[in-house]
């Protein structure tokens, strides 16, 4: 068709923070417990019992709000949330509604289309509900509360996003930023980043919003992507056909690469908000702000300038580095090691991340140390080994975390630079290959590489390449 | 020497002294009660008697070590039936929780424990606390001890009249709109209604949890003092509790109350108040003033505006508090359902009883989107101005005199045939909880049927031991009547 829409996106972002205990009791967030053992009264929501706040909740969503140019609500409060559903234990969720603690703050992104700042609606803290397991053969669901209590905040956007893109970059800077102030992991797989997207299409240049539906059950960047296609497509065909979009909840199956709708306004539930009376408002002195902006590490952009100062990186390489906190340490704890930022850099950009690509692993799942690393490093400043068999050693740190010092010694692998021994070794190349050292000498120089290269093999990747080179063109020439 | 006839205070000597073993105190409460539930009714679960034995033979052999000092050690005690009692059934009064067994012990009755109490069991109350007769109960009722015919009051209707029976030395109650007040005025004990805060509520299943207090209701005003002093602390697991330093409440039983300014609202003398209940009221007023008190009548507004308040922000929070009964983690599940939306209609349709009902759908309506502002919010500012009406008369007054309900003890089953009337007789008590006042009921006399009249004094926040100054001076007029 002839019309143009264009989409307009706001994103709920749910993450998980990175606490010890829960939100409202003592109980150990700890992922992965034999179900039902990480509870007490507080979070089964036994009769009685009684909510009380953690304080690192409110220093983590107060970090993340400021890192997002938020303004601070200095006297915010909790809500009730009311519903029934078994892996809520109160049926009703502690949340913030009336009085959030973070509101009206901003991210900048880019992308191919340039820089854009993307608003953030408000940011509120509220408690995880449970699992609900559904046993099939005994017919019958068990709940594990494991999970209820543990400390959530939610970022809800603007409608500020238009295209996949956008909404990826924005997603790739919340995740950078939250890793960074070390208030979450951030995984999307495993569920401590959690994205709703909400959108809606209307006609190109046109000011008022188009219907929006919400999206859930989106668990990785590339679902995102995929169902913000999806339902952009399925939005515009209703359009088109003189169909309306009914503002509903719908759930992504990636699968099938579709989204089914789960509720539709009509039956949203009334979830009768109202203050918590068990919890007192919560009162943020100027002190407080002053002393969480103060401890702030530094975040994303200032480390990638200062890589770019203090180790004369390029900006590109800078980019990558610090893209991930996790990362960035291992660039750090590394150059601090070897005093070689532009090798750590190297071997990181280069061959740490072509195995990850080739082991489909996370940025995030590079566990070795940074200590062996630096080793090696130093073994092939050092000519100990050359660059061929670094890289089959540093595979190694990557996959076991080998010490590379003690396994070059086991392994046998340091470089071979005796003279004597390279010529003798060479000569016998030679004569073995009078072809290659004809063509050599009638002009055709491609043919010294494969005499080198003949030559590295026989001495297994050990030999000293520059000696090499010089001893095979020495011979050649003579 | 008959033990029970002693106070808990006195009581408490007897046995430091040795003069009575714990194990003789127990047992006299225990052969009581075989002699009085079968009338009464206080309990809804009593202690296994081998058990209130082995707890009576421990507290014994830790006083006999000096282990234990207070002075309520090895004072039996009974305990309402909406405070969480490890391994001890709590039902709240209610089918929902007939069968629920808390795996945790309460704040205050841990604060008792560690005091050397024995717990002889749970009390009667109306169901969840929701009532002013005791008659909600889904257990039956509970009958007054000055006259069976009568109620005992509520919601702690079963507490006050086991300390009026003798079935225990003292017990625990809890207050949201007067249900240790008004109950002590029935049955002709002594109880208190601590400031918002005091006395930890961890533990107590919760009506209204922002009116909601734990209070003592004694024979007496000291042994209520006593109580109070044992119970109240500061505790990190109640968001809402304070940290306090002036806890020595026995410390204000002092006879005098020359120069105390004593005010009595004109507006808790007004019509619907009993003529017998305001003339023993303004008689202890007059006993007060000649002690040397200051006593005068004084407006303090916005009385009629407490009871649709109350009934408001209570009925809100109880039907968000009481959502967590559903059938899935504890309590009564239906037997028969398909389904999960059925399971929870009919686990709570058969486990909660018809005043419960009523007030979640009236709480669920008044939080209702469109229905909000104007009940709720508008509920909260009413809280607000009443708070600050109390501010103003506490400027120029020491303590709050007046009734602590309209009537006497009506008979049994005529309240709940028109709720509208029996929370009207809330009027006295309500504004008290709104503000978070201290307030306490202690005796002042009969009606011509011989049924017991409450006085009820109330303080400033934090004044508790204003307002057992003036109990106690006012207790010891009425001495060897």
């Amino acid at each position: 068709m002839s019309r143009q829409y264009e989409t307009v996106i706001g994103l709920e972002v749910h993450v998980e923070l990175d606490t010890k205990t829960k939100i409202f009791c003592g109980c150990s967030t700890e992922f992965g417990g034999a179900p039902n053992t990480h509870t007490c009264p507080v979070c089964t929501g036994m009769p009685g019992a009684l909510p009380v706040l953690n304080k690192q909740v409110v220093e983590y969503a107060l970090a993340v709000g400021l890192a997002a140019n938020c303004q601070i609500n200095q006297y915010c409060k909790f809500d009730r949330k009311n519903y029934f559903y078994p892996d809520n234990p109160q049926n009703y969720q502690i949340s913030q509604l009336y009085l959030p603690i973070c509101h009206d703050g901003w991210v900048e992104i880019e992308t191919a289309g340039g820089k854009k700042k993307i608003g953030i609606h408000e940011i509120h803290m509220e408690e995880d509900a449970g699992k609900l397991i559904h046993d099939e053969w005994e017919d019958c669901s068990l709940v594990d509360f494991n999970r209820s209590g543990v400390p959530l905040i939610e970022i809800v956007s603007e409608p500020d996003m238009r295209n996949a893109d956008e909404v990826l970059a924005y997603l790739d800077k919340l995740r950078m930023m939250i890793q960074y102030l070390g208030a979450s992991d951030c995984k999307l797989q495993e569920g401590s980043m959690r994205a709703d997207v909400n959108l809606s299409v209307r006609e190109a240049g046109s000011s008022v919003f188009g219907t929006r539906t919400e999206m859930k059950n989106l668990n990785s960047f590339k679902a995102i992507a995929r169902a913000i296609e999806g339902e952009r497509k399925r939005q515009i065909e209703l359009i088109e056909e003189g169909k309306k979009v009914v503002q509903e909840t719908r759930r992504w199956d990636d699968n099938k690469e579709y989204s089914y709708a789960m509720r539709s306004k009509e039956d949203a539930q009334d979830y009768r908000y109202f203050p918590d009376p068990d919890l007192t408002p919560v009162v943020i002195s100027d002190e407080w702000i002053k002393e969480i902006r103060d401890r702030q590490p530094e975040l994303q952009p200032q480390k990638m300038r200062r890589y770019q100062e203090e180790f004369q990186l390029p900006e590109y390489d800078a980019g990558i580095l610090t893209s991930s906190k996790h990362l960035a340490d291992m660039f750090e704890e590394t150059t601090a090691l070897c005093g070689k930022p532009k090798e750590v850099s190297n071997w990181l950009m280069v061959e740490a991340m072509r195995l990850l690509k080739d082991h489909d692993q996370d940025v995030e799942d590079m566990v070795f140390s940074p200590g062996n690393l630096a080793k090696l490093i130093g073994l092939v400043d050092r000519g100990i080994v050359n660059r061929t068999v670094a890289k089959s050693v540093f595979e190694e740190i990557f996959a076991r975390d080998v010490d590379p010092e003690a396994y070059v010694e086991e392994k046998g692998l340091k470089m071979v630079s005796d003279e004597g021994a390279l010529r003798t070794a060479i000569e016998g190349i030679l004569e073995a290959n009078p072809q290659s050292v004809a063509d050599y000498r009638s002009g055709k120089e491609k043919a010294m590489g494969f005499l080198v290269g003949q030559t590295m093999r026989a001495m297994k990747g050990k030999a000293d390449p520059a000696m090499v080179n010089k001893i095979v063109k020495e011979l050649l020439t003579k | 020497m008959c033990i029970l006839e002693l106070s808990a205070l006195e009581l408490g000597k007897k046995i430091k002294s040795g003069e009575v073993t714990v194990l003789e105190a127990v047992e006299a409460c225990l052969g009581r009660m075989k002699e009085m539930e079968p009338g009464i009714h206080a309990y809804v679960t009593v202690v296994d008697e081998e058990q209130a034995m082995e707890r009576a033979k421990e507290v014994q052999a830790m006083i006999e070590e000096g282990a234990l000092t207070s002075p309520l050690a090895g004072v039996p005690v009974a305990v309402k039936d909406n405070l969480c009692t490890k391994g001890l059934r709590t039902t709240c009064s209610s089918e929902i929780l007939y069968n629920f067994v808390p795996t945790y012990t309460a704040e205050a009755v841990l604060n008792l424990e560690k005091a050397g109490a024995v717990i002889l069991g749970k009390t009667n109350m109306d169901e969840f606390a929701m009532g002013s007769t005791t008659e909600t109960s889904a257990f039956g009722v509970t009958r007054n001890p000055w006259n069976t015919d009568h109620v005992p009051g509520g919601s702690s209707g079963g507490s006050c009249a086991a300390v009026a029976a003798k079935e225990c030395f003292y017990a625990l109650g809890s207050d949201t709109g007067g249900s240790i007040r008004q109950p002590s005025s029935f049955c002709g004990v002594t109880g208190i209604k601590p400031t918002y805060g005091t006395v930890s509520r961890y533990g107590l299943i919760a009506y209204g949890s922002s009116l909601d207090q734990i209070g003592p209701i004694g024979k007496n005003v000291s042994d209520c003092a006593a109580v109070l002093e044992a119970v109240s602390s500061y505790d990190n697991k109640d968001s809402t509790s304070i940290p306090r330093e002036d806890l020595n409440f026995t410390g204000a039983l002092v006879n005098d109350v020359k120069g105390m300014r004593i005010g009595i609202p004109r507006d808790y003398l007004g019509e619907g108040l009993d003529e017998e209940v305001r003339a023993a009221v303004l008689e202890a007023a007059g006993a007060l003033r000649q002690r040397g008190a200051m006593v005068e009548e004084f407006d303090l507004s916005l009385v009629e505006y407490a009871i649709p308040a109350y009934y408001v922000i209570a009925s809100a929070e109880a039907s968000s508090n009481l959502s967590r009964f559903d059938g899935v983690k504890y309590g009564l599940r239906a037997k028969e359902y398909e389904g999960l939306h059925q399971m929870y209609k009919k686990s709570r349709s058969q486990g909660f009883g018809p005043e419960v009902k009523r007030r979640i759908m009236l709480g669920s309506f008044v939080l209702s989107s469109g229905y909000y502002d104007a009940y709720y919010l508008k509920a909260l500012r009413t809280k607000a101005l009443i708070k600050k009406a109390f501010d103003r008369a506490f400027a120029e007054y020491d303590v709050i005199l007046g009734p602590a309900a309209p009537t006497t003890a009506p008979k049994l089953g005529e309240s709940l045939k028109d709720p509208l009337k029996m929370y009207l007789g809330d009027i006295y008590t309500v504004a008290v909880n709104l503000a978070g006042l201290p307030a306490m009921t202690v005796p002042c006399g009969q009606d011509r049927q011989g049924l017991p009249v409450g006085l009820q004094l109330m303080g400033d926040c934090f004044q508790e031991k204003k307002i057992i100054r003036a109990a106690y001076t006012f207790e010891q007029t009425r001495e060897g009547r």
